[in-house]
């Protein structure tokens, strides 16, 4: 190993990064005090997904993309849907518009808390895993598994279950729920706004490392703050229509890992919680941006380390947003309106819990898919997520033991909470120091 | 309550898989914590704990077979542990990456990623129990909480659980619902799809597409011939059987049959 005369070489090998959504592996080396290379490795076996949609009826796809990620379904359902919607011309109506919202503010709130909860916050608290930090912070755990229920609860309400629901099809929903199911919901939902409070202050009030770096935030854009559709914007100035996505974005490949990395003009970009706050505060209601004033955060934000209070605020909106939806609920005479397939490209966008994620789908004359292409928010982040390491690891010091920059790492890499499993996946963290 | 040494050690391990059924662990809320205190759980990555590599009780097993590293990670795992569950569709029948055992050559992966030679894979995808024994399999896509903690409970009780082998259809007149086959004319699987989701999709007004794989005895045969009589074609009704679980044997055949048919009507048809 070490070749002490010129060079001090030591080895770290840590097999799987823990508390990411699939598993990936790091490799670092440290030549003379300077990172040499640095390599997010995400290697989880491709599931070759666009091909399985080839020859496949437009209906099918609801069901068949919602396959690619466990733990936000919905977001390659909502993709999915706008994409063909787009290309057939139908416009599903406002009943659909906002039960869409719903379910996917359903989706945030059960994502984000999972991860601020059962992922992030053992590390800020010198914990392992939540199973250790409940024993300790039993009140805060229980608080963030209640909310990760409700947001359950949100999806299964339209869509019968909370992984892989079955209510989605291209024009609107399946089913509608009854109105006594929603008043049950709405109750519970607006009992837990306090919670939700107090879970947004206890992520901001936890000490998180002091880092400002410079990249753009990139996210959908629409009246509301953006879930599903519309445009997609940068906060460096890009306005561009989702069909001109492939024109601004360009995924390649390295040997490293399975999944491909996307560019901004060349340059690594930010999606995901923090993007979007840093792009659309002026669209969150006034209850939300009251709370945000009082956080000692100032947004926009170039800390990465945000993205868990920026999670923990979004739960929070999403509470807002599907009361606010719900409040005003009406079964309709049908949940659906009637689809026509039309030959041609069709492009989605929706904001997935980790970010904007877009979809491509060549469909023929009897609405069978020709070609497809998906680009999940984890890709896009991963340029960006080894630039910070390379800030973070030099900021927090390259001369520190192993197991503290492991830990850095780690935790750095978690602030993106990558689901690998959509990016396909496996973190192992390999340091030489040469 | 028995001291951490005498406790159960439980694992949980992830193959190829989209992490779904994993989610049946971590929805559980306070149920989990309570888990946490019956038994050690020793290995589950996404959740914190990390030891692969551990002697366990209990492994539960997510996703399929599909690299070459895979197959000497699940020998190990069968190495080390007493009693092996395979969990979900992918880990049961394959999953729906298991459609690429039906592409008719190996371009997918060139077709996908511009460097395929960057890539090791198997050329077929297998379920857990086609590369090691299994001593319980758990279907469902994804499998739920009410699955895994039932068999948890019979595994502290030192029972083998029973899993369910009814078809949708039973759990769906159970529930009093309304043929979705029969009243609206769509091609639910029902017939011969395995129940344990609680027939969701028929309680939705919709058809059910099979992602809990086939009962026990399913006349897919006849149910083929039902869908004709819907007006599906040949090609249709293989999609309805090769979707989710078109590893699993009677669907692999039955949706195989009918592209059989559809090649058979091309070359008469001219
Ligand atoms: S069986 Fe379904 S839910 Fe479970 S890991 Fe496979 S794709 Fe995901
Ligand atoms: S709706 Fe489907 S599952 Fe229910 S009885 Fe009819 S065929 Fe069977």
């Amino acid at each position: 190993m070490a070749d002490e005369t010129q060079q001090r070489s030591v080895e770290l090998h840590v097999p799987v990064l823990t508390r990411v959504e699939g598993e990936g592996a790091l490799h670092l080396r440290i030549r003379d005090g300077q990172i040499e290379q640095l390599q997010l490795a995400i290697f989880e076996p491709p599931r070759l997904f666009e091909k399985f949609l080839e020859g496949r009826s437009y209906e099918e796809v609801p069901d068949l993309v919602a396959r690619i990620c466990g733990i936000c379904p919905v977001a390659y359902q909502m993709s999915a849907v706008d994409a063909l919607e787009s290309l057939f011309g139908i416009d599903p109506g406002p009943w659909v518009q906002d039960m869409r919202r719903v379910l996917y503010c359903g989706e945030w709130i059960e994502s984000h808390s999972l991860h601020i909860h059962l992922l992030a916050a053992p590390d800020f608290f010198g914990y392992d895993n939540v199973m250790a930090m409940a024993k300790d912070h039993p009140d805060e755990v229980r608080r963030g598994m209640h909310l990760q229920g409700l947001g359950n609860a949100l999806i299964r309400l339209l869509g019968a279950r909370s992984v892989h629901p079955v209510g989605v099809r291209v024009g609107g929903f399946h089913h509608a729920p009854d109105e006594r199911e929603v008043d049950n919901l709405l109750r519970q939902l607006r009992d837990a706004l306090p919670q939700a409070e107090a879970m947004v202050r206890w992520t901001a009030a936890i000490d998180l490392p002091e880092r400002t770096q410079s990249f753009p935030s990139v996210a959908c854009q629409s009246d509301d703050y953006p879930l599903v559709g519309g445009r997609i914007v940068s906060d460096r100035g890009l306005s561009i229509d989702k069909s001109a996505f492939e024109q601004q974005f360009a995924e390649h490949q390295e040997p490293h890992s399975t999944a491909l990395y996307s560019l901004l003009d060349g340059q690594p970009y930010l999606v995901g919680p923090m993007a979007r706050l840093n792009l659309h505060r002026d669209r969150l209601p006034a209850a939300v941006t009251h709370l945000m004033d009082s956080l000692p955060i100032d947004w926009p934000s170039a800390n990465p380390f945000h993205g868990m209070v920026a999670r923990a605020i979004e739960i929070y909106y999403a509470l807002h947003e599907a009361i606010r939806l719900l409040g005003a609920y009406r079964r309709p005479a049908q949940p659906f309106v009637p689809v026509t397939p039309k030959a041609g490209t069709g492009f989605g966008c929706s904001e997935a819990p980790r970010g904007l994620l877009w979809h491509r789908y060549d469909v023929d004359a009897q609405g069978l898919i020709t070609a497809a292409r998906i680009v999940p928010p984890t890709s896009q982040n991963q340029a960006r997520i080894e630039a910070d390491l390379r800030e973070s690891l030099t900021d927090f010091g390259l001369d520190q033991p192993d197991d503290a920059l492991r830990q850095h790492c780690e935790q750095v890499i978690r602030n993106y909470d990558p689901c690998i499993s959509c990016a396909t996946h496996f973190l192992r963290l390999t340091t030489e120091r040469l | 309550m028995t001291e951490s040494a005498a406790k159960p050690r439980v694992a949980v391990h992830k193959f190829s898989s989209c992490d779904g059924c994993q989610l049946a662990f971590l929805n559980l809320g306070e149920t989990l914590l309570q888990i946490a205190e019956l038994v050690d759980i020793v290995h589950f990555a996404e959740a914190g704990p990390l030891d692969p590599e551990a002697a366990v009780d209990i492994a539960f097993v997510e996703g399929s077979i599909s690299t070459p590293d895979e197959v000497e990670r699940i020998q190990r795992v069968r190495a080390n542990s007493r009693f092996l569950v395979s969990i979900g569709a992918c880990a049961t029948a394959g999953g729906i990456q298991s459609l690429r055992n039906l592409a008719e050559d190996n371009q997918w992966l060139g077709q996908v990623y511009a460097r395929p030679d960057y890539i090791a894979t198997l050329d077929k995808v297998t379920p857990i129990a086609g590369q090691v024994k299994v001593d319980l399999e758990l279907w469902g896509c994804p499998v739920n909480s009410r699955q895994i903690v039932s068999a948890i409970r019979a595994l502290l009780f030192g029972v083998v659980p029973v899993t369910e082998q009814d078809k949708v259809c039973l759990e769906c007149k159970r529930q009093q619902r309304v043929c979705v086959l029969v009243a609206q004319g769509t091609p639910c699987m029902g017939p011969v799809t395995r129940t344990g989701c609680g027939a969701l999709c028929p309680s939705f007004g919709r058809d059910c597409y099979g992602c809990y794989g086939p009962a026990e005895n399913p006349n897919t045969q006849a149910l083929a011939r039902r869908f004709e009589g819907l007006g599906l074609a040949p090609d249709a009704i293989a999609r309805r059987f090769h979707a989710i679980t078109s590893g699993a044997p009677a669907f692999h055949e039955a949706g195989l049959q009918q592209s059989d048919l559809k090649r058979q009507e091309k070359d008469h048809g001219g």
